[in-house]
């Protein structure tokens, strides 16, 4: 999967729409038995490996999974604390799924307004005029697109680095959003994208352009 | 009138008549419930206004011209660009004022009102009154001095 996430940031700083199109990478599955020769740590309302990193399981990395079973934050789907079912004997074998935790939707909330604050520092900063914001961030691992529309709403996309196209791909999430989310008579405007059409017409075009791009030349 | 041709798998056409007919019916219906016509222009801009907020996000995807660099500008854009592509019409624009912040648009045949007589107890209505608000829509979504614009 070349484009990981998209984001959509309205004029205030609120995310209205996000999905990730990644596959989950890095995600260790293995059966334990008493004792379990990990440490684990509640963090954040998260549980982590603190110690014991081997085969695939990381530092860092969250339990996903007991037994099949998703876990989210300190309590599994079915309502059992994790680190107490750890703590006792009689579950066990037990089989435990580790992997990169992912981004609450707070937390993606809270970064989408951080990058609208940096976006407009970023045009403060300017030495020049009538600077546009950031446009691109760079790391090792992915690359952040981002198109502001003349009416303030942004367009936030995470790709790897190698992804050609971006620019024609956040042009047509814009007429995708101006067509199935505006159109919308029952959509308000500012508010959470919650439309079935604009999902799915994305997901296509995502799709698209991952097949187009990785094999152009670069946009 | 047709939708625009790089809009997708088929461009679809429809009938001019039937526009102006839906906008018929829909100001006999306001005139109807409100009697009063300066109610009835209210309704009209509310209206227009909130299609304008919208359309402009339409006409910024499909049109892609940049940010205007003074008034001139966005009148040739708003009666060359925007009304060519939505009605199919190029109104002139004339009647610069003074100091260069007002002008008119004049709409030579408006696709709203054909075959439409104004009766003579309707005489303050402003039939395509629709049309202004969504101009003022339009232009307000792109009006707003956002900390990230120059100043």
């Amino acid at each position: 999967m070349a484009i990981f996430s998209v984001f959509v940031v309205n004029k205030a700083g609120g995310l209205i729409y996000q999905l990730d199109s990644y596959a989950p990478r890095a995600e260790a599955e293995k059966t334990f038995s008493y004792p379990l020769d990990l440490l684990l740590k509640l963090h954040d309302e998260r549980v982590l490996v603190a110690f014991g990193q081997r085969d695939g399981i990381r530092v860092g990395h969250a339990v996903l999974a007991i037994n099949g079973v998703d876990v989210s934050g300190k309590y599994t789907a079915d309502g059992k604390e994790v680190l107490e079912y750890l703590g006792n004997p009689a579950n066990y074998p037990v089989s435990i799924r580790f992997g990169r935790p992912r981004l609450t939707s707070n937390e993606k909330l809270m970064l989408a307004s951080m990058f609208h604050s940096l976006f407009a520092i970023g045009s403060q900063l300017s030495p020049e005029q009538g600077s546009s914001g950031i446009e691109m961030l760079e790391t090792d691992t992915f690359k952040l697109h981002c198109f502001q529309t003349l009416t303030g709403i942004k367009f936030v996309v995470l790709a790897d680095p190698r992804q050609a196209g971006i620019d024609s791909l956040l042009r047509k999430i814009y007429e995708i959003y101006s067509d199935f989310a505006l159109k919308n008579p029952f959509y308000s405007l500012e508010m959470p994208i919650r439309c079935e059409l604009f999902d799915q017409n994305l997901k296509l075009a995502l799709e698209v352009a991952e097949k187009a791009g990785t094999f152009g030349p670069g946009s | 009138m047709s939708r625009q041709a790089n809009r997708g798998t088929e461009s679809k056409k429809m009938s001019s008549e039937l526009f102006t007919l839906t906008y018929g019916a829909l100001v006999t219906q306001l005139c109807r419930d409100y009697e009063n016509d300066e109610d009835v222009n209210k309704q009209l801009d509310k209206m227009g206004y909130n299609i304008g907020v919208r359309l402009i996000e339409d006409f910024l995807a499909r049109s892609n011209v940049g940010r205007c660099h003074d008034f001139r500008e966005t009148a040739d854009v708003i009666a060359k660009v925007a009304f060519k592509m939505y009605l199919g019409i190029t109104p002139s624009i004339t009647n610069w004022s003074p100091a260069g912040d007002e002008f008119s648009l004049i709409l030579e045949n408006n696709p709203l009102v054909d075959f439409v007589e104004l009766p003579d107890n309707h005489s303050s209505l402003i039939y395509s009154n629709l049309l202004c608000g969504v101009l003022r829509g339009a232009l307000e979504m792109i009006r707003k001095l956002r900390y990230t614009a120059n100043a």
